[in-house]
């Protein structure tokens, strides 16, 4: 058991040096969640705006469905995921388990209704401002989608950057499906399961210290992007 | 929302099916009968009004008279209770209101840059891409904008918002053009640039519904002028007469002053 000042220290060793592993787990880490991220927002932002645009009949009972998504438990999406695509599943066939593409999958049904419910609150307001202009100039509902999701642009990017926090932290749906496998679906949360109950502190902490980086990064990113809207007077 | 009602049936020995646009013009505008309730209130209740196809037509009225629901109701934004609203021969509705542009006593602006928001209007119009940034720079300088066309459009001043609203109604070439309360609270230059816009539109065959209280507006602008009184039309007259002898009450009692309840 090393003490916690030698893991510190471990652990910056790692980092500072460039440790091949470490970054490799780190690489895979941001290639999944990104991946994720990127068809989330395409899935959330234009369904978020619909819901805004459309107003068809059950459209509260949509709205409530995806919000209550937003708190699904990871792990019980990674065990769906997992009844999926294991090799007695609907989707065996495709052998998809235990790689990355099945971590971008779960990590895509985990964050894509956190990016649709939120959108939708960003962009309701706007739609509260523009329907009737909108509708004055014979704005045709797709038009006013995409007009919506330009216009609530640092709004969405917020979203985006809640939606990525959640999938880069998240443990429990990826080593479901991943099952950590090293060089091949270790992630940064699964090697920081694994390495701290192995007793490996400096990996973790390594690991630990990279995410926490990531996650304020983000954070910071996020109120600069605010600022930048406020200044322009399009928040 | 539904659109106002039915197109009218074509008369007996009328050609085939004309395009709702041509159909629509010249045309007055005709008002039958039209109601408009909520929560057991009546708030527009005009009998009988029609509006000549080009003239600058004032809407007058104390606050709460219905002066800009009477203006939505034109425009086919919100749907009448019961009655009729027309244009030509064209019933109120979609057809109708992709000739008019209405500008709103808040322009809403989209939180791009002055230029952009121009172009998203005349980008649904035909054209190439050079002629409309011609004719976007060409409405700009005509609302003092030319010099702002890259500044985010929400920063601009009160005036200078409302005259890139007028620029952006303006793109869309509208045969009508609304304009609810568009004036208010701004300043004396861009109300007097807007009104002279207003004017030479007018002059180029746009039929102008200026919906205002302020009687000065009102007797710089208006060729005829219809006065609204709890939702009820009281008067539509040129506007020599209205501001000479106004004959109902409430008119009167606005006209010289008084506070109209």
């Amino acid at each position: 058991m090393q003490d916690f000042a030698g893991a510190f220290g471990l652990a910056f060793g790692l980092i500072a040096s460039g440790d091949a592993d470490l970054f490799e787990i780190v690489g895979l880490s941001m290639r999944v969640s990104l991946t994720a991220l990127l068809l989330s927002c395409l899935i959330g932002f234009p369904f978020g705006a619909l819901l805004v645009v459309r107003r068809f009949f059950g459209r509260g009972i949509v709205i409530a469905l995806v919000n209550s998504m937003m708190g699904f438990p990871p792990v019980v999406i990674g065990l769906l995921v997992y009844l999926t695509l294991s090799r007695a599943g609907p989707m065996g066939w495709l052998g998809l388990l235990y790689t990355p593409t099945a971590m971008i999958i779960a990590q895509t049904l985990l964050i894509a209704p956190i990016v649709a419910a939120l959108s939708r609150q960003v962009l309701e307001a706007l739609q509260a401002e523009y329907e009737e202009q909108f509708r004055s100039l014979g704005i045709s509902r797709w038009s006013a989608v995409l007009a919506l999701i330009v216009d609530g642009r640092y709004g969405l990017l917020t979203v985006a950057l809640a939606g990525f926090g959640r999938a880069v932290a998240e443990v429990g749906a990826v080593i479901i499906v991943g099952g950590n496998i090293d060089h091949l679906t270790r992630v940064m949360t699964t090697a920081i399961a694994l390495e701290t109950s192995k007793g490996d502190l400096g990996m973790a902490l390594a690991l630990g210290i990279i995410l926490m980086s990531i996650a304020i990064s983000v954070n910071l990113a996020a109120s600069a992007l605010r600022a930048v809207a406020e200044r322009q007077a399009y928040a | 929302m539904p659109d106002a009602a039915s197109v009218i049936p074509p008369k007996p020995g009328e050609a085939g099916p004309r395009t709702p646009r041509d159909r629509i013009l010249p045309g007055a505008l005709r008002i039958e009968r039209l109601v408009l309730e909520a929560a057991g209130k009546t708030l527009v209740n005009v009998e009988k009004l029609t509006l000549d196809p080009h003239s600058v037509t004032v809407i007058m009225g104390p606050n709460g008279a219905g002066k800009s629901l009477l203006l939505r109701l034109v425009h086919g934004l919100i749907a009448p209770t019961r009655g009729w609203i027309s244009w030509g021969e064209v019933a109120s509705g979609e057809a109708t209101r992709s000739t008019q542009a209405m500008v709103f006593q808040k322009p809403v602006l989209l939180r791009r840059s002055v230029a952009a928001n121009i172009d998203f209007v005349l980008r649904r119009r035909a054209g190439t891409k050079a002629e409309r940034r011609v004719r976007r720079d060409e409405l700009l300088a005509r609302v003092g904008l030319a010099d702002r066309a890259e500044q985010p459009a929400r920063l601009l001043s009160g005036g200078e918002q409302q005259r890139l609203a007028l620029a952006r109604a303006l793109a869309t070439r509208p045969k009508v053009l609304l304009l609810d309360e568009a004036t208010a609270s701004l300043d004396p230059a861009s109300v007097q640039m807007i009104e002279q816009i207003v004017l030479a539109s007018s002059t180029e065959q746009t039929k102008i519904i200026f919906v205002t209280h302020d009687l000065g507006q009102a007797r710089r602008l208006a060729d005829d002028v219809a006065f609204l009184h709890h939702g009820q039309l009281t008067e539509h007259r040129p506007a020599g007469e209205f501001f000479a002898q106004p004959t109902s009450e409430a008119a009167k009692a606005y006209l010289s002053g008084r506070i109209v309840l």
